[in-house]
C-alpha cells in the first residue's frame, strides 16, 4: 500500500529541501515530495509539526549475531534501530565467528532479510579473526554484501598490514574503518586518563593512544589513497588531524557517537559500568572538540556504536566489565538536545549527520528523498517529551547510561522501503 | 546506599574529627589487661578479604572482638569466588546471613562502591585496588595527632609509588581537609601530574630531598610490585633515588616522624636504620589501627 506522510517539515540535505510538504512513497520508493500530494488509497501519517527526513543511517552498530545472541540478535537490534528512527544500520564484524568471510557475510545478509525490521549492511573484517595479521577475503565479502571493512573493537596494530589492507580497500573501492587505539599505550586501561582516573585509582586510556593511531593511519591513507574512516573519534588532536588531512584533499572521514558529544569523564557516576566504553568518555575539552567538529563539518556522521552487553557481564567490578553501551534508541534525542537545542548545529546539519554524511562514507544508495530512491523515511519531533526506560528497550541488553533521562524531542515514525516499521 | 565507610573523600571534616576523637577514647584500653567492651555485643562482622592481608584483617578482627562483636574472616581463595561465582552473588549470599557489616578488601578499585549500590548491608572498605584505604588514613591521622597535636599547617611528604597507592589517596583527602601541606614524591612514571588536582594543598616533586625539606611527617610507601603492569621504573635504582636514609632526616624538621603503612621492605623504600629510628612511629600506627577501627565499627553499626 502506498504511504503518504502529510504536512511535515521536510528536511532533505541531499536536495537542499527545507519546506512543509507531503512525502509519497509508492511500491517502496519515493514517488514525490510536494504539498498536497493526492493518493486516494494510501496509508496516511500526519506529521504536522514534525520533521520528515530521509531515513537515518547508523553506520556503526554491533548486532552480536552470530555468536552472542544472548546480548543481541539481528532481529532485536534492528527493532531497536527502528525504535530509534534508523532505517539502515551497518553492523561490525566482531561476531563469533568473526565476519571475515563471504560465508559469514552471506549468513548475516540472509538473517537480516528474514528477520530485520530495517536495512542491515554488514561490514567485513580487515584481517582474519580480526587478529591483525592476515588479510581476510575482502573481495568475496564485498560480493556477498559487505559495504566496508573494519576490525572494530580492535585496531590493526601492524602498520604494514594496515598499508596492505588500505591498498586492497582502495582496489575494491571500499571504505576502511579503523578503531584507533594504540594497544601498547592503552594497555589495561579502564577509562580516560585524567584527573578522574587518578582520583578513582583506575588505569588510564590516554588520548594519545587514539592520536598516535590516527596520525599513523593518515600517513598510510596518503600513501595508499584509500578511503579511510576513523570510527568513534574522541580526541581534540584526532579531530584536528582529520581536518588537516581533509584540507589536503585526502578522502578521509570520521564519525562521532552521541555519548562522546554528550558526556564527559567528569560527569560519570563512580564505577558505573554503563559509562565504560572505548574510546572512553573524555574530558570536557575533548568533548567540546567533538561538538565543534560536528558543527564545522570535519566529522561527517553521528554513529551510535550500539554495543549490547548482557547484565551478567556489566554487573561486575568496573575493571572486569566489557566496554560499550547501547545507543540506537537515544541517538536522535541526544543530538537534538545536546547539539541543536544547545545552539551548536542547525536541524538541517543534524539531518546531514544522519543521512548524507554516513551515505557519503558508505555509499548505500540511501539517505535521500529524491524521486525513485528507496522509501526510507525518518519522522521526528523536536518537542515530544518522553523518558527513556531501558527496561522497555527493544534491545536484548540494558547497558545504557541514559536510563531514566527525560528527553525533549525524539523519533516519531520509521518507514523502511515504504513500510511503517515503528511509530511512537 | 547503606551507611558504611567507602572512602575518606566523601567524609567531611567533622565526621573525620569525630572518628579520631572516639579512637582516642579507645587508646588506653589497648594496654589494659582487660581489653573487652560489650558495646557491639551480639553484632556480627564479616571480614571478606579478596587480597592477602595480615595486619588489616587482624586489626579489624581484634577491633570487632574488643567491642564485643563476633567476627568471621573469609579469604577469597577458600571461598566460592574460586568456583566462578560473581562478586555480587557472593556478597548477596553473605548478606543473606544478616551480618551487621561487611569489611571488604578487593583488588579492583571501586569494588565496594559497586557493591554498595546493590547490597543493603553496610560495607567498610578495607582497601580497594589503587583507590582508597580509609581506615589507614584515619589511623595515620590519629598517629600524627598523638605526636604533633594538630594537622593544619603540617608539611607531610608522601614518598613512593603514589600512582598505585590507595594509602596515598586516602591520606591526601584526609590531610587536605584539615589544611595540611602535602608533597607527593616518586619517580615520574609513578607520579601522574593529575595528582596535583586531587585536593587542595597538594604539590608534586620527583626530588626526595625537595619533598623532605622541612617536613613534619615523612610517610613512606611500599613499592607495589604486584600492581605494576609494566616496568614503570628501573627497580635497581629505586632505593638510591627514592629510598629514605638516615642522612635525609637532617633535611626534615627536628621532630619529624617517619611513617609507613607496612609491610616494610628494609633496603627497598627505607633503610633498616630508618625503620628502627627513634622517631619512626610505624608500630604506633599498627597499635592505633585497632582503636581507629573500633571507632569506625562503632560508628557504622553501633
Amino acid at each position: 500500500m502506498p504511504i503518504v506522510i502529510r504536512n511535515g517539515r521536510v528536511i532533505d540535505p541531499s536536495s537542499n529541501t527545507d519546506r512543509v510538504a507531503d512525502v509519497l512513497i509508492v511500491d517502496g520508493r519515493v514517488a514525490g515530495v510536494a504539498p498536497n500530494l493526492s493518493s486516494p488509497k494510501a496509508e496516511v501519517f500526519d506529521a504536522t509539526g514534525m520533521i520528515v527526513a530521509p531515513g537515518f543511517i547508523d553506520m556503526h552498530v554491533h548486532l552480536r549475531e552470530p555468536g552472542f545472541e544472548h546480548a543481541e540478535t539481528i532481529e532485536s537490534g534492528s527493532r531497536a534501530a527502528a525504535a530509534g528512527g534508523f532505517t539502515s544500520i551497518c553492523c561490525m564484524p566482531n561476531t563469533k565467528p568473526v565476519n571475515d568471510s563471504a560465508l559469514v557475510t552471506s549468513y548475516i545478509v540472509e538473517r537480516a532479510r528474514s528477520k530485520a525490521l530495517v536495512n542491515v549492511f554488514p561490514i567485513g573484517a580487515i584481517t582474519k579473526g580480526s587478529a591483525g595479521e592476515e588479510l581476510s577475503a575482502i573481495g568475496g565479502m564485498k560480493a556477498a554484501g559487505a559495504v566496508a571493512i573494519s576490525d572494530d573493537g580492535l585496531p590493526v596494530m601492524n602498520a604494514r598490514v594496515m598499508r596492505r589492507a588500505m591498498e586492497f580497500a582502495r582496489s575494491y573501492d571500499l571504505p576502511i574503518i579503523q578503531h584507533c587505539e594504540d594497544l601498547n599505550l592503552s594497555a589495561g586501561g579502564d577509562m580516560h586518563e585524567g584527573v578522574q582516573s587518578v582520583r578513582w585509582g583506575l588505569r588510564g586510556i590516554p588520548a594519545a593512544s587514539e592520536d598516535v593511531m590516527v596520525a599513523r593511519d593518515l600517513v598510510l591513507a596518503q600513501l595508499t589513497g584509500a578511503r579511510y574512516h576513523v570510527a568513534h573519534i574522541s580526541t581534540r588532536n584526532a579531530v584536528a588531524m582529520v581536518d588537516y588531512a581533509r584540507q589536503h584533499g585526502l578522502p578521509v572521514t570520521c564519525e562521532a557517537t552521541p555519548h562522546h558529544f554528550s558526556l564527559t569523564d567528569a560527569g560519570m557516576p563512580a564505577y558505573d559500568s554503563n559509562y565504560r566504553m572505548k574510546p572512553p568518555l573524555r574530558s570536557c575539552g575533548h568533548r567540546d572538540a567533538i561538538v565543534e567538529g560536528l558543527a564545522a563539518g570535519t566529522i561527517s556522521a553521528i554513529a551510535t556504536d550500539h554495543a549490547p552487553h548482557p547484565g551478567s557481564e556489566k554487573m561486575q567490578e568496573f575493571e572486569r566489565c566489557p566496554f560499550g553501551i547501547i545507543g540506537l534508541e537515544t541517538a536522535i534525542a541526544l543530538a537534538l538536545e545536546e547539539l541543536v537545542a544547545a545552539g551548536k548545529i542547525t536541524l538541517s546539519r543534524l539531518v546531514e549527520l544522519f543521512t548524507t554524511g554516513p551515505e557519503g562514507v558508505m555509499r548505500l544508495g540511501r539517505g535521500t528523498l529524491a524521486p525513485g530512491a528507496p522509501g526510507d523515511v525518518t519522522v521526528f519531533s523536536t518537542d515530544v517529551e518522553w523518558t527513556y526506560d531501558v527496561n522497555q528497550s527493544a534491545s536484548r541488553s540494558r547497558n545504557s547510561p541514559f536510563h531514566g533521562r527525560t528527553f525533549h524531542g525524539g523519533p516519531m515514525a520509521t518507514v523502511v522501503d515504504g513500510e511503517m516499521k515503528w511509530r511512537r | 546506599m547503606p551507611a558504611g565507610l567507602l572512602g575518606i573523600e566523601e567524609l567531611d571534616r567533622a565526621e573525620i574529627a569525630a572518628i579520631l576523637a572516639r579512637a582516642k577514647d579507645f587508646q588506653p584500653m589497648q594496654s589494659q589487661s582487660l581489653k573487652k567492651l560489650d558495646a557491639l555485643r551480639g553484632k556480627m562482622i564479616v571480614n571478606l578479604f579478596f587480597e592477602a592481608s595480615t595486619r588489616t584483617r587482624t586489626s579489624f578482627e581484634i577491633a570487632a572482638k574488643r567491642l564485643g562483636a563476633d567476627a568471621v574472616s573469609i579469604t577469597a581463595s577458600g571461598s566460592s569466588v574460586s568456583k566462578g561465582e560473581s562478586l555480587v552473588d557472593t556478597l548477596n549470599t553473605l548478606g543473606a546471613m544478616r551480618p551487621d557489616a561487611i569489611v571488604m578488601r578487593h583488588a579492583a578499585s571501586g569494588a565496594p562502591h559497586f557493591l554498595a549500590r546493590h547490597l543493603p548491608t553496610p560495607i567498610i572498605n578495607a582497601g580497594d585496588g589503587t583507590h582508597e584505604h580509609p581506615t589507614q588514613a584515619l589511623l595515620d591521622a590519629r598517629t600524627i595527632l598523638d605526636r604533633c597535636g594538630h594537622l593544619d599547617g603540617l608539611k607531610v611528604a608522601i614518598i613512593g609509588d603514589i600512582a598505585h597507592s590507595r594509602v596515598a589517596r586516602s591520606n591526601v583527602h584526609l590531610l587536605s581537609k584539615f589544611g595540611a601541606e602535602i608533597v607527593l614524591c616518586g619517580p615520574a612514571s609513578l607520579l601522574p601530574v593529575e595528582l596535583a588536582q586531587l585536593a587542595p594543598g597538594v604539590r608534586l616533586t620527583t626530588d626526595i630531598r625537595d619533598a623532605i625539606q622541612d617536613a613534619d611527617v615523612i610517610m613512606m610507601l611500599r613499592v607495589q610490585l604486584e600492581r605494576q603492569h609494566e616496568a614503570n621504573f628501573p627497580a635497581s635504582e629505586y632505593f638510591r633515588f627514592y629510598g629514605l636514609q638516615l642522612e635525609h632526616m637532617d633535611l626534615a624538621k627536628p621532630e619529624a616522624i617517619v611513617m609507613h603503612p607496612g609491610p616494610i621492605n628494609r633496603g627497598r623504600e627505607l633503610s633498616s636504620e630508618v625503620a628502627d629510628f627513634q622517631r619512626s612511629v610505624i608500630l604506633n600506627q599498627v597499635e592505633n589501627g585497632i582503636a581507629v577501627r573500633m571507632a569506625v565499627l562503632e560508628k557504622v553499626i553501633g
